[in-house]
């Protein structure tokens, strides 16, 4: 990241030669909500991917003999309610373990969200960074990029989920076909907003003097993107990313819970979350357990993602 | 302006072409079979028969322009026949739904009156509620209140309907007993008894929409007054001795609603659809609920419609929310 530390403004000389990430993160610290997300984000991850090997219990084990289990604090309220230190958070009604599905599902909530948001941040950048450079480029992407903003993306999403599932579930199996298709849809429906920030900030930095300054020394167009324009473009990307991330996490869920998403023997957040709502009268804490995880997750990035604007933004960092 | 207005409505009939054609070349190009429903034990010249008297024997380059020409032409012409008694429509077909095999604008409208009143009513509650939280926010900035707002508007953000949806059913129908976790679309008000019954439960469907509205439209409602606060005919307004309600509610709110009123023209078409998720939760049966049951049963008609509708309303907002823009701001001149 060496190449990051020219300022994006000219700056006095601090006292102390300190990074740009240094400072960065110093401004990061100062808001608190971001702080407490990002505490929270490695918290969740760290409980979905570290979690199943401490509580080894299999998602999905049937033990019918301890179905419907309640969560344990439910004995503070009710002493004939039944609880098991085996099961902390209680078992549905085939007897599998909730906390042990809500690992598992949040390992796939959360796969699918790094991933779907990594392809929209991709796409988005290509775009913007094509249109923003070359101006013959730019006409033609911009109007596509506004043709599919003018689409209705859940409905479309929703037919593509219910068409494709079944030739790619033949292809690449069951989960994989599934977690593909989610991904991809996801990817390419929500890389706009990317796009068009980015190509707004490239447009406005490749008329400024040291692009001049690299193009006259003949540096190619492609060592100009990726050297000069990309790492100053870093931030919104950044920005957008962690929004990215927040509304993949979303999508997901949404289409697990309008029942078009994995399969049922598959467990995310959302289809955890879309199982328990037949039963949501005497158990409840069903459809809490996952409904807070996608909620707290997803708060968590948004404020990251704020604390990010304001990291990031040197004109109010320091002050 | 009219100028303007007139251009960009004509730019926007190639892109709903395009859209249409995107639309339906998914549906065209998915695997998914209309018939797959059917028993196997139905001879396959049954079945070929069948596909035709769907509609699906011809090619797509000869049913995609019979589709546009059925839904701008012959549908307009059975509105205007029903409602002055002419017959310009002369018995054409009609776009037949799959499932039900009567027209799918006939089901559309049985359907509509639920969805608008979820949704219209919670877009004028979420809206309410975000201006005053919005200029509240921006005027004492980074006071309790402030700080509450961003908060509740970051929850707004979060928190997904189908969460927020279950969670006020778990509370107020479930523990409370309070309102009712089901939309009764029967009901007929006739009386006080049956209104506040209607009231009650449209509730929770309209604020769980609301609360999305809200977190929308109080932030951009914050950071637009924010804007206006420190410039300098503020500055000038108060040195001649306005008071400070004259200031706020007068300057300053009619120049920060130049960019919110558009964002709440952009959001209409997203509210729509957020009440496909919240319509499933409260078991509404609008238009949200029709679109995922004709997709479950293959009905490609229906789904073309309902989807192509939502792309002429995305479309048309976006048309007037930027003449909008420009009436409001005479300094943006479109040419």
């Amino acid at each position: 990241m060496s190449d990051l530390t020219q300022p994006v403004i000219a700056t006095p000389a601090p006292a102390k030669i300190r990074s740009q990430w240094w400072d960065v993160w110093a401004q990061f610290r100062t808001h608190k909500g971001a702080v407490f997300g990002l505490g929270f984000l490695i918290f969740i991850t760290l409980f979905v991917a570290i979690g199943p090997w401490l509580w080894t219990v299999e998602p999905g084990k049937l033990d019918i003999r301890n179905k419907d289990v309640r969560p344990i604090y439910q004995v503070l309220f009710d002493s004939n309610a039944k609880v098991s230190w085996n099961h902390p958070m209680g078992t549905d009604n085939l007897g599998r373990d909730i906390m042990a599905n809500i690992m598992q599902g949040g390992r796939i909530s959360l796969a699918v969200g790094w991933t779907a948001m990594i392809l929209a941040v991709f796409i988005g950048t290509l775009v913007g960074v094509l249109a923003g450079y070359f101006r013959k480029a730019d006409g033609l992407l911009m109007r596509f990029t506004d043709l599919v903003l003018a689409l209705p993306l859940l409905p479309l999403l929703l037919v593509m989920m219910l068409l494709f599932r079944d030739p790619l579930r033949a292809s690449f199996g069951p989960e994989n076909g599934i977690f593909i298709l989610i991904v991809v849809g996801i990817g390419i429906t929500s890389w706009m907003q990317t796009a068009r920030i980015v190509r707004g900030d490239v447009m406005a930095l490749k008329e400024r003097e040291f692009v001049l300054a690299a193009r006259s020394i003949g540096t190619p167009s492609r060592r100009i993107i990726t050297r000069h324009l990309l790492p100053n473009v870093l931030s919104p990307i950044m920005v957008s990313a962690t929004l990215g991330l927040a509304t993949a996490i979303i999508t997901e869920s949404a289409l697990s819970f309008l029942g078009l998403g994995f399969p049922s023997d598959f467990p995310t957040w959302g289809k955890i979350l879309f199982d328990s709502v037949d039963r949501m009268t005497a158990f409840p804490e069903r459809v809490i357990w996952p409904g807070l995880a996608i909620s707290l997750t997803v708060l968590a990035v948004n404020y990251i993602g704020d604390g990010l604007r304001d990291a990031l933004d040197p004109k109010i960092r320091g002050l | 302006m009219l100028i303007y207005t007139f251009r960009r409505l004509l730019i926007s009939i190639p892109t709903l072409l395009f859209i249409a054609f995107v639309i339906f070349m998914l549906l065209e190009l998915a695997p998914g079979d209309p018939m797959a429903q059917m028993p196997l034990t139905i001879p396959p010249e049954v079945k070929e028969k069948m596909r035709i008297a769907l509609g699906l024997g011809e090619p797509w380059y000869v049913r995609f322009p019979l589709w546009l020409k059925q839904f701008f032409i012959v549908e307009p012409q059975y509105w205007i026949d029903s409602a002055f008694g002419t017959n310009f429509a002369d018995g054409k077909q009609r776009i037949i739904s799959f499932q039900s095999r009567s027209p799918v604008f006939d089901v559309i409208a049985q359907r509509l009156p639920q969805t608008l009143w979820v949704v219209g009513m919670s877009y004028v509650v979420g809206v309410l509620i975000a201006l005053p939280i919005g200029i509240i926010s921006a005027y004492r900035q980074y006071s309790v209140f402030d700080q509450a707002g961003t908060f509740v508007s970051m929850i707004g953000f979060s928190v997904p309907p189908f969460f927020s949806g279950v969670l006020l059913i778990v509370i107020f129908s479930v523990q409370l007993g309070w309102l009712p976790s089901i939309y009764d679309t029967t009901l007929v008000v006739r009386d006080w008894a049956t209104f506040k019954q209607q009231l009650m439960q449209m509730v929770m469907p309209v604020m769980v929409l609301a609360l999305q509205t809200t977190a929308t439209v109080s932030r951009y409602m914050r950071a637009s007054m924010l804007d206006n606060l420190s410039q300098d005919y503020v500055r000038t307004a108060r040195a001649k001795g306005m008071t400070e309600s004259v200031v706020v509610m007068k300057h300053v709110l009619r120049n920060s609603m130049i960019p919110v009123v558009t964002v709440i023209a952009l959001g209409i078409p997203a509210i729509f659809g957020g009440a496909i998720i919240t319509e499933q939760i409260f078991k509404v049966n609008g238009l949200g609920q029709l679109l995922i049951l004709a997709l479950q049963g293959s009905d490609i008609p229906m789904v073309m419609t309902i989807t192509f509708l939502l792309a002429v309303l995305i479309v048309f907002m976006n048309l007037i929310a930027d003449v909008l823009y420009g009436i409001l701001d005479p300094r943006i001149r479109y040419e």
